[in-house]
């Protein structure tokens, strides 16, 4: 299986591009360079802010320093740069202290200003109405955004297989029974059902609370596809005359189940899965866009582009937009990925 | 091996009665609403050493028959007394699950498609030596010798042991099934159209295996099948099913030169005859094949019947034994002469 993935050249791409966004998940604190709640009035809605590598021949990565004021006619914030006041950007600068992989306290960071404190001068992606710098604020989104798909993915496997496979191997009433629950599920419009749901979440609740209620909530409906398609593997095999063969040789039911049936359908269960976190990550993203899966202060894809919801913020901040980009990059690489596992794990496709 | 088990009279298999009806189910409760009338009272033996065909067209129950004598399936009523290595006679019908493995040892299968019944994803040690392991015969090493001594007895190299079964052809395929039924030293062996899968070549190949290795293991085969040649070729004994009910049963010989019932009479007539001058005498039944949820009554044959008279629409003729050996379940057996095929 894996020497046919390889083969595959988009999803061995997107594999790669998964990868590198999930290390961004590791390594949210380093890469960011402020902390994401740092905000400052002084700074609201400020575009993204170029880099100028080279300085008199030599490279030296600097941003200029800004002064804004606001336009008497418009009542629009302007930052004007300022040539003169070059604020030097170092690489593994210091800044604020966190805990790497949540283990190793430090405070280097991957880019950052010496001299004064980055949540005041750099923004790489400018600034949104609260003035919180949008790089570091996405860093942290991508954190919370990639996991619930991972978490909530874990949860409809453990439901979907348990379930498809008791629906599978046993039929007769359970089977009815299961299907019933899943065709009642599927059939409530998903929106309004994560809507009745998330609204009945308790307001005092921790940020944190809320991320496992919105995973549950959102795996809810997740685990009704993967138990289908266990469910199905298992009525196809249970029919292998290779099946019978077993039972008629003397192996027991669980030997069965282990060695012939199990090994027989795992890479659909893989390239399934897969194909099944980029709709968690969606359902997160849009969930929270609409106000109805995380809030602030949690950050999250969703939470961040909740900004950009109007066209009035969209007409004159669009860099609010910008974390829009990471998601259909990852979502597009999830689905190649996943493609390309489906056709390796196809015993028939050539 | 025309005739040679036939006197030794040990019964090895005695099928009397077996019956096995499917539910059929409809609508949200799953209610039954009627029966597939699978098998419909099959009664037979098989003696130690002999082969006994069965044959029918598809759907009239022969492999549901197989897989009731093995316990695939459980039979609705009847018995299958089996005759153990050690003397002992069970009824494997109404054995609890639990007790079987030990008989599964003496009875094997070797099914029809030579590609579902591997599974691509074990070698063939695995596939071969999977009835030592469930079976906890033997160390590993002597697991790997026996697996050896296999393939070997099948017309396989033992160095194939690591491959897995897609580097194989069909018949190399079936031979590796073969072994895999070999492999526990049983004494019946129920063998599920075992060539119909395979290129004509290459079932001569295998046919002759399956002779070759009767003789030398003291095999007994029940085989099913649809193809009237290759039955003539192996079987010692012939049963003919029609809508789960056995017609007519006699030795080969015998049923293909003299048949008594009308069915193996048209079977026997759709034979591929090397002289076109026979050909002319082809019996086209007309109709469909019965519906086993909702049979004619009387004999089930009457509607494609051309010698079918009011007696047989009204009653359901019995097997019965018109000569030594020869069942027939038709009313006007006696009275008839139907055409065989000559020598």
């Amino acid at each position: 299986m894996w020497w046919r993935f390889r083969k595959h050249r988009v999803a061995m791409v997107s594999t790669v591009v998964v990868f590198l966004f999930y290390l961004v998940v590791i390594c949210a604190d380093f890469l960011a360079y402020s902390t994401p709640l740092a905000s400052e009035a002084q700074r609201s809605l400020l575009p993204p802010q170029p880099i100028h590598w080279f300085d008199g021949g030599r490279l030296r990565p600097h941003v200029y320093g800004l002064a804004g004021r606001r336009d008497p006619v418009t009542f629009k914030r302007v930052y004007t740069p300022d040539p003169e006041k070059k604020i030097l950007v170092r690489f593994f600068a210091r800044g604020f202290e966190y805990h790497l992989f949540g283990l190793i306290p430090t405070n280097r960071h991957f880019i950052g200003v010496e001299g004064a404190p980055a949540e005041e001068t750099l923004f790489v992606l400018g600034t949104d109405e609260q003035g919180r710098d949008v790089w570091s604020r996405l860093m942290y989104g991508t954190q919370t955004s990639l996991t619930i798909g991972l978490v909530g993915v874990a949860l409809s496997l453990i439901l979907g297989v348990l379930l498809g496979g008791i629906s599978g191997l046993y039929g007769g009433v359970m089977d009815t029974i299961i299907q019933r629950v899943i065709e009642i599920l599927r059939s409530i419009p998903t929106i309004p059902l994560w809507m009745g749901l998330a609204a009945a979440l308790p307001n005092e609740w921790t940020t944190m609370q809320i991320y496992f209620a919105i995973t549950l909530i959102i795996s809810l409906v997740g685990w009704t596809e993967l138990a289908r398609v266990v469910r199905g593997r298992f009525l196809s095999l249970r029919e292998e005359d290779f099946v019978m063969a077993a039972e008629l040789a003397g192996c027991g039911q669980m030997r069965i189940i282990f060695t012939h049936l199990v090994p027989s359908f795992l890479s659909h269960i893989i390239a399934a899965t897969t194909l099944a976190i980029p709709a968690m990550i969606i359902s997160e993203t849009s969930l929270s866009f609409l106000g109805l899966g995380l809030r602030p202060p949690a950050i999250s894809w969703g939470v961040l582009l909740q900004q950009a919801q109007n066209v009035q913020a969209l007409a004159i901040s669009p860099w609010l937009l910008i974390p829009s980009i990471p998601v259909i990059i990852v979502i597009l690489a999830f689905n190649f990925m996943g493609d390309g596992l489906r056709d390796a794990a196809d015993p028939y496709g050539h | 091996m025309g005739g040679l088990g036939v006197g030794s009279s040990v019964r090895l298999l005695d099928v009397k009665g077996l019956r096995k009806f499917f539910p059929i189910r409809k609508g949200f409760l799953k209610r039954e609403v009627g029966q597939v009338r699978a098998v419909d009272d099959v009664s037979f033996h098989v003696e130690k050493g002999e082969t006994l065909s069965l044959v029918g067209e598809s759907g009239c129950g022969k492999t549901t028959t197989a897989r009731c004598i093995l316990r695939a399936i459980t039979p609705t009523s009847g018995q299958t007394l089996f005759r153990g290595q050690d003397g002992s006679v069970v009824d494997v019908a109404s054995l609890p699950k639990s007790q079987l493995r030990p008989l599964r040892r003496q009875m094997q299968m070797i099914f029809q498609d030579p590609f579902s019944s591997l599974n691509p994803r074990r070698t063939l040690f695995d596939i071969v030596a999977e009835p030592l392991v469930a079976n906890e015969v033997g160390t590993r090493q002597e697991r790997v010798d026996r697996v050896a001594e296999l393939l070997r007895l099948v017309g396989l190299r033992p160095e194939y042991m690591r491959r897995y079964p897609h580097a194989f052809s069909g018949g190399q395929r079936q031979r590796i099934g073969i072994a895999r039924a070999l492999a526990l030293n049983p004494s019946l062996i129920v063998a599920d159209e075992p060539v119909s899968a395979l290129d004509v070549s290459v079932q001569a190949q295998i046919l002759n295996l399956m002779l070759r290795l009767q003789a030398q293991l003291d095999l007994t085969y029940l085989f099913v099948a649809h193809d009237l040649s290759v039955v003539k070729h192996v079987s010692d004994r012939v049963a003919v099913m029609y809508v789960g009910k056995i017609v007519e049963m006699a030795e080969t010989q015998r049923l293909f030169t003299a048949p008594r019932h009308p069915y193996t009479e048209a079977l026997l007539s759709a034979v591929p005859k090397p002289d076109p001058r026979l050909r002319a005498h082809r019996i086209v039944l007309e109709g469909e094949v019965a519906d086993a949820a909702n049979p004619p009554s009387g004999c089930y044959f009457h509607p494609r019947c051309r010698y079918a008279v009011d007696a047989c629409r009204q009653e359901t003729p019995r097997l019965e034994e018109i000569e030594p050996g020869h069942f027939v379940s038709c009313h006007r057996a006696r009275e008839l002469t139907l055409r065989g095929v000559g020598q």
